[in-house]
């Protein structure tokens, strides 16, 4: 795969769910203590950071065939998840991801914790809110960065695609100070979604002594045929009864 | 004990998602493919196929669970 594809595939990937980790760290900092929140937000960057360095070249080390196979089926065990919730949600199915509402359910959760300063943290519940949500939504980047790089020998460029991810979002969160819910997620995850699929199924493929049509060519007819396949699924999915007209408005902003 | 079996709950669920058969799904279409490939039958057809209509179950099933 050249460089383009590959950053832009990470830095989508890692946009989506660095959204929603953003949105734990201020609901830490507004009901808590930024310094603690910001604090274990960063200890968790640099823990997932670490594994991704520490894997990274141990992952590249594996033979190809065998890392496509084991890659492919990761991404599109990953990318089915994404997208079949994304049509769920898209054709009204599904509760569309609200930032805001998720950032109010946040605060009122983080308020109602004791305050306790512990190893030199002045509130050690805001730090582990933080810690917490940044680490947990950081481990599926740390999959994505993994196998995108290692697949393409480049790790590092995954690796600076998802710091620019998170660089970004964390940019605009610190800029708003509240939640990023200008940034269309529920079409980003749609889109990651589709992508993560394509890009899993030529890999799995690959790996498992598939040859395609026209070899990497083959992804420009892949991607597209599945991203037609979700829009068609969503129509169908609105088109039925029980669908709610504004939950399906919504899952195309 | 119930601590790794806590951790083993928390991979899968990360590994599996919230559709566990979609998932068990896409491992043994793999399997199969992979098979195939290697009696050097070329099985690229299968993937897309199979993983196509999987994410298209696994949606009826959601839908009917909700209407």
């Amino acid at each position: 795969m050249n460089p383009g594809p590959l950053f832009a595939s990470v830095f989508l990937a890692t946009s989506v769910e660095a959204v929603e980790a953003t949105t734990i760290v201020l609901a830490a900092g507004v009901a808590r203590d930024w310094r603690s929140s910001l604090t274990g937000a960063a200890v968790a960057v640099v823990g997932l950071a670490a594994t991704i360095a520490a894997l990274g070249p141990a992952v590249t080390r594996i033979p190809l065939s065998g890392l496509r196979l084991f890659v492919g089926t990761a991404l599109l065990l990953f990318g089915a998840q994404w997208l079949r919730k994304a049509i769920l949600r898209a054709g009204g199915f599904k509760d569309l991801h609200d930032e805001a509402a998720i950032y109010q359910r946040e605060l009122t959760a983080a308020a109602d914790l004791p305050t306790t300063h512990r190893w030199g943290v002045s509130d050690w519940a805001a730090f582990t809110l933080s810690f917490k949500g940044v680490l947990l939504e950081g481990l599926e980047i740390v999959v994505i960065v993994l196998t995108f790089g290692a697949n393409d020998h480049n790790t590092t460029l995954a690796g600076i695609s998802a710091a620019a991810a998170v660089a970004v979002v964390a940019g605009a969160g610190a800029a708003v100070r509240g939640p990023l819910t200008r940034v269309p997620e529920n079409t980003l995850k749609f889109i990651v979604g589709v992508m993560l699929c394509g890009f899993g199924i030529f890999w799995a493929t690959e790996g498992a002594h598939g040859s395609w049509p026209g070899d990497d060519a083959a992804l420009l007819v892949i991607i597209p045929a599945i991203a037609a396949l979700s829009i068609a699924a969503v129509a169908i999915l609105r088109s039925l009864p029980t669908t709610t007209a504004a939950v399906a408005a919504g899952a195309t902003q | 004990m119930s601590r790794i079996r806590t951790i083993a709950a928390g991979v899968l669920d990360f590994v599996a998602g919230d559709d566990r058969p979609l998932a068990l799904g896409i491992v043994v279409t793999i399997a199969v493919a992979y098979l195939i490939g290697r009696s050097g039958t070329g099985a690229w057809w299968l993937p897309p196929i199979a993983v196509t209509a999987l994410i298209g179950l696994s949606i009826w099933r959601a839908v009917r669970h909700k209407r």
